[in-house]
């Protein structure tokens, strides 16, 4: 990097707030995928809104592309460095600037670690929503930049939902503030656009959240199945009774051998195993509970049992919330994958993957969020035989074609970052591609925040919609489309 | 859709399957001559899908020249690219029960009618989601998604004539939001044609999807000004087996916030919360429940424990009508909402000396939004306003701090300075106010207010979409 912008860039953070040195850079390589790689030419620690804005000031005007980071756990390479570029990491801003418990309000800085917005309002009887498996660490920026799910999302709905108004650095290093405390504030739903957008429209300073009031009473009901498809009746059977369970989760036989052997969580060893959680009032979830009792039985369930107290429930969950790493106990390595499919595609879509991963020679433990149809498929091998990576990859990706054919969606809640992008053009076409990418041109005409993810290929912003006229830069010979 | 397409595009629009090759007169590349830019248009679909506009047709005062009933969205797509190169103005449409909303365009020149995309195209009831086109009514939806027991937690202004797309381009919400959200909390998929004729899906079927921008919110509430919406993608829920609804009058505004507030705070479930206030009587709250008999007793039980106001009652569901009372029992006609055929309002013209009428029939009605904690004040606001002007006034304010107020009968300029003088009020505290409703005489007030720092945002997204500003021109915030 040309020493003089270093010095600008040093001069706004001071010293403490910019690594240079190859050693310190090597945290930042890569996020919670970890097999793409890239060494930032520097990381920045800002501290305040202003330094965010001066930092991506001297960005812009020397055309240096910049990635923003939270906690770096995102599954998608969202926030994988550009070559040649800096990170702007949020660590430092961490404050919750603002609690507002009558209008259930709550202004947090990007930084601020998701688990730490429901700690400060716990004792109000308050809890914030979105609850990814990572969210003891992860950090509500990145939430936010990647629109992050959890298991109770079903009910709770995502980031986008419980997120009512931002502070963002554009990409010139202008200040914009898109939404608000109130709803429905005038003109487009920026904010709404904004979240999910994986750091590609700017950087988000200050987010205003929304927190839900914790329910009466919750109880969890673990229901264990001689098959994935027993298990995924009772899910249509309790949808179709009407019910709107806060979250239903699915494990098969091979995740429950990887979260006992982590974290013995004490699962029934069965071929599949439902999580239902209905919270609301007591008698309501009494009375909806006998029915999911009931409905379970009906499907086969083998073994019920219902976590009423809170040791009970985060027991329960543990399994599931360590599903990942646990995974990490029965195979060397493994792929995380995320599709989505329309929930009654579940039965076909199994058998599917049964069929290619014998085919390959390959096993796939099976983590669903089953009420909406949210997979996460972990592709096991050994990356010390030779062909199994490379077969897992494969395999992996068919699953994702599979949900695609099937109407869903190659990614729930993990974004699509660096890992999927090619897959972008599988599951739009190019008209679909072209539009969302008015959008970006519209934030980031220069292209210089996390350019290279989402999209198959940046699009010229110089490119007048709908009608082909070559780009400046393509005339100049600089650049050229392919 | 790409211009490569096109000649394939005209192919179907004609009623041909588009595999074919096109015909010779394919106008494919071609721009419409100045001419007589109609013409041109009229290759699209059938003569009768085409009709001259009458005063029924006019758009917040504003005249339009002709009317377009696409059978499909291509053909939508393709006459609104001609339009745009013809450099024609485009107004879409659904039933035009909201088309007084927005500030009156600059130009009008060709309706765009979704009247007869009106298909319920896939209910996936198992999956909980269900596809439509733009052009269906919510009651019709609605009676469609009913036979399967499930709905769209949504229930919006005049059902039986409000359409999808309409719905959409407007964000209407009423009673439900407080437990279901918004729109964009209900969306999970949209296509909307652009005025380059581009036809784009954003979203899917599917609840649960990250992949791509969320365009699906990004025209929800952008009032046709990005592109004309031909199909969304809802999720569904489940329709409530048992409803039961509560009536408290309480003493003054300050009470009813407080009620409102205990009830959020407490550990209710309840699907429905609201004040609603008209000048001189006590406020009144309601408050709706939904769920199994032990859990409606249940819950019954523990709203006569929180520290209820004096009078209550169980309530009939008409109650939750309420907002639409505010707005009289059916939509306006167009012809009443701006005037008959005059052109459009005059306020901005240099010179003008036009008197708005000063008798005391004028009306008004305006959404505004404020934090749940401040209904209070908002309304208090309100009465030191009106008091001194005499000016009657009756509101309804949800849970959610989203409130609709209806202002008179009363003298024009009064209103139409209560108005500002609420706007200013609540803008500085992070509120707003967007008129919906005016009757004729009042003079001209900006419909949504300041949009901010986020206004050139704005402005950049629009020019990537609609560049030569033909969709609804002048019609939304900062000009848009």
């Amino acid at each position: 990097m040309d020493p003089r912008i270093l010095q600008e860039l040093r001069a706004i953070t001071g010293d403490r707030g910019l690594i240079t040195s190859p050693e310190q850079l090597k945290t930042y390589e890569c996020d919670g995928l970890t097999n793409f790689r890239v060494l930032p030419d520097a990381v920045l620690l800002p501290s305040s809104t202003e330094e965010v804005q001066a930092i991506v000031r001297v960005c812009h005007n020397a055309g240096i592309p910049f990635v923003a980071r939270g906690s770096g756990t995102g599954l998608s390479g969202g926030a994988l460095p550009v070559k040649e570029g800096v990170v702007i990491s949020t660590a430092r801003m961490n404050r919750i600037l603002e609690v507002d418990l009558p209008s259930a309000r709550m202004i947090v800085e990007p930084g601020v670690i998701n688990l730490e917005v429901t700690e400060r309002v716990a004792a109000n009887g308050f809890f914030y929503a979105p609850d990814p498996s990572s969210q003891s660490v992860c950090s509500i920026g990145g939430n936010v930049a990647e629109n992050a799910g959890g298991a109770h999302c079903l009910k709770y709905g995502f980031t986008t939902t419980h997120v009512l108004g931002l502070e963002v650095v554009l990409p010139d290093g202008s200040l914009a503030h898109l939404g608000g405390k109130t709803l429905d504030a005038p003109g487009y739903d920026l904010t709404g656009v904004f979240v999910g957008s994986e750091g590609t429209l700017g950087i988000a300073t200050k987010v205003i959240l929304r927190i839900v009031k914790r329910p009466e009473c919750i109880h969890t009901l673990l229901a264990a199945f001689g098959s994935t498809i027993e298990a995924g009746a009772a899910v249509s059977g309790i949808i179709g009774a009407g019910m709107l369970p806060a979250a239903i989760e699915m494990m098969d036989n091979l995740a429950i051998q990887a979260a006992e052997a982590a974290v013995h969580a004490n699962y029934p060893n069965c071929g599949g195993l439902l999580l239902v959680e209905l919270d609301g009032p007591t008698a309501e979830v009494e009375a909806l509970m006998q029915q999911v009792d009931a409905i379970c039985r009906k499907c086969g369930a083998k073994e019920i049992r219902v976590a009423q107290t809170d040791a009970e429930r985060a027991l329960v969950w543990k399994g599931r919330k360590a599903a990942f790493a646990a995974v990490g106990r029965i195979s060397p390595n493994y792929i995380v994958q995320d599709g989505v499919i329309p929930r009654t595609a579940l039965p076909r879509l199994m058998s599917e993957i049964e069929r290619l991963g014998a085919e390959a020679g390959i096993r796939v433990a099976n983590v669903f969020h089953a009420g909406d149809g949210n997979l996460h498929p972990l592709v096991l091998y050994d990356r010390r035989i030779e062909g199994q990576e490379h077969a897992a990859e494969v395999l992996a990706n068919r699953i994702l074609e599979l949900c695609i054919e099937a109407g869903g969606s190659i990614t729930g809640e993990h974004g699509v970052g660096e890992e999927k992008k090619m897959m972008m053009s599988k599951m739009f076409a190019e008209p679909d591609l072209e539009t969302m990418q008015r959008v970006r041109c519209a934030f980031d005409p220069k292209q210089l925040a996390n350019p290279t993810k989402v999209f198959p290929r940046p699009r010229l912003c110089g490119e007048q919609p709908g009608e082909y006229h070559p780009h400046p830069l393509e005339l100049a010979g600089v650049a050229e489309r392919f | 859709m790409t211009l490569a397409d096109e000649a394939n595009l005209f192919d179907v629009a004609k009623g041909g399957d588009g595999a074919k090759s096109a015909p010779s007169a394919s106008p494919a590349g071609t721009e419409i001559g100045a001419a007589n830019p109609w013409e041109k248009l009229r290759t699209v679909g059938t003569p009768d899908q085409w009709r001259d506009a009458g005063p029924k047709d006019n758009v917040a005062g504003v005249q339009p020249t002709i009317v377009f009933e696409p059978t499909n969205e291509v053909e939508l797509a393709m006459v609104l690219r001609y339009a745009d190169s013809a450099g024609l103005s485009v107004i879409p449409r659904g039933s035009g029960s909201k088309l007084g909303w927005g500030n009156p365009p600059i130009r009008a020149d060709l309706v765009l009618s979704t009247v007869r995309l009106n298909r319920v195209i896939e209910h996936a009831w198992a999956d909980l989601t269900v596809s439509v086109e733009a052009g269906c009514t919510i009651a019709t939806l609605q009676d469609t998604l009913a036979q399967h027991g499930q709905r769209v937690a949504i229930d919006p202004l005049w059902p039986e004539h409000t359409t999808i797309g309409g719905l959409l381009s407007t964000n209407d919400s009423g009673t439900l939001r407080i437990r279901y959200g918004g729109l964009r909390d209900l969306i999970i998929g949209v296509t909307i044609a652009l005025s380059d004729g581009t036809l784009a899906s954003s979203g899917g079927k599917v609840v649960k999807n990250v992949a791509g921008y969320d365009l699906p919110k990004l025209v929800t509430g952008a009032l046709g000004t990005l592109g004309v919406v031909t199909r969304a993608v809802f999720r569904l829920h489940p329709l409530p087996h048992n409803v039961r609804s509560f009536t408290f009058v309480t003493r003054d505004a300050a009470d009813a916030n407080r009620f409102v507030l205990a009830v959020q705070d407490s550990k209710l479930a309840h699907t429905g919360l609201q004040v609603r206030f008209n000048s001189g009587a006590q406020p009144e709250v309601d408050i709706r429940f939904d769920g199994t008999d032990a859990g409606l007793a249940a819950q019954t039980e523990t709203l006569q424990k929180l520290a209820t106001p004096a009078g209550e009652s169980q309530s009939n569901e008409d109650v939750w009508h309420a907002r639409q009372h505010l707005f009289g029992t059916a939509p306006f006609p167009p012809s009443l909402r701006y005037g008959v055929t005059s052109a459009r309002p005059t306020a901005s013209t240099p010179g003008d000396t036009t008197t708005p009428a000063q008798d005391s029939k004028s009306t008004a009605i305006a959404k505004f939004s404020v934090l749940p904690a401040s209904i209070a004040s908002t309304c208090e606001q309100l009465r030191g306003s009106t008091e001194p002007l005499n000016v009657h006034w009756s509101a309804v304010v949800q849970g959610t701090g989203l409130g609709w107020i209806r202002l008179g009968p009363a003298n024009a300029n009064d209103i139409r300075q209560l108005l500002q003088t609420l706007r200013s009020k609540l803008e500085p505290a992070g509120g707003s106010l967007v008129v919906q409703y005016r009757s004729s005489e009042i003079p001209e007030v900006e419909a949504w207010g300041n949009p901010g720092d986020a206004l050139p945002l704005m402005l950049s997204v629009k020019q990537q979409f609609d560049a030569r500003k033909t969709l609804n021109p002048g019609r939304f915030v900062g000009g848009i």
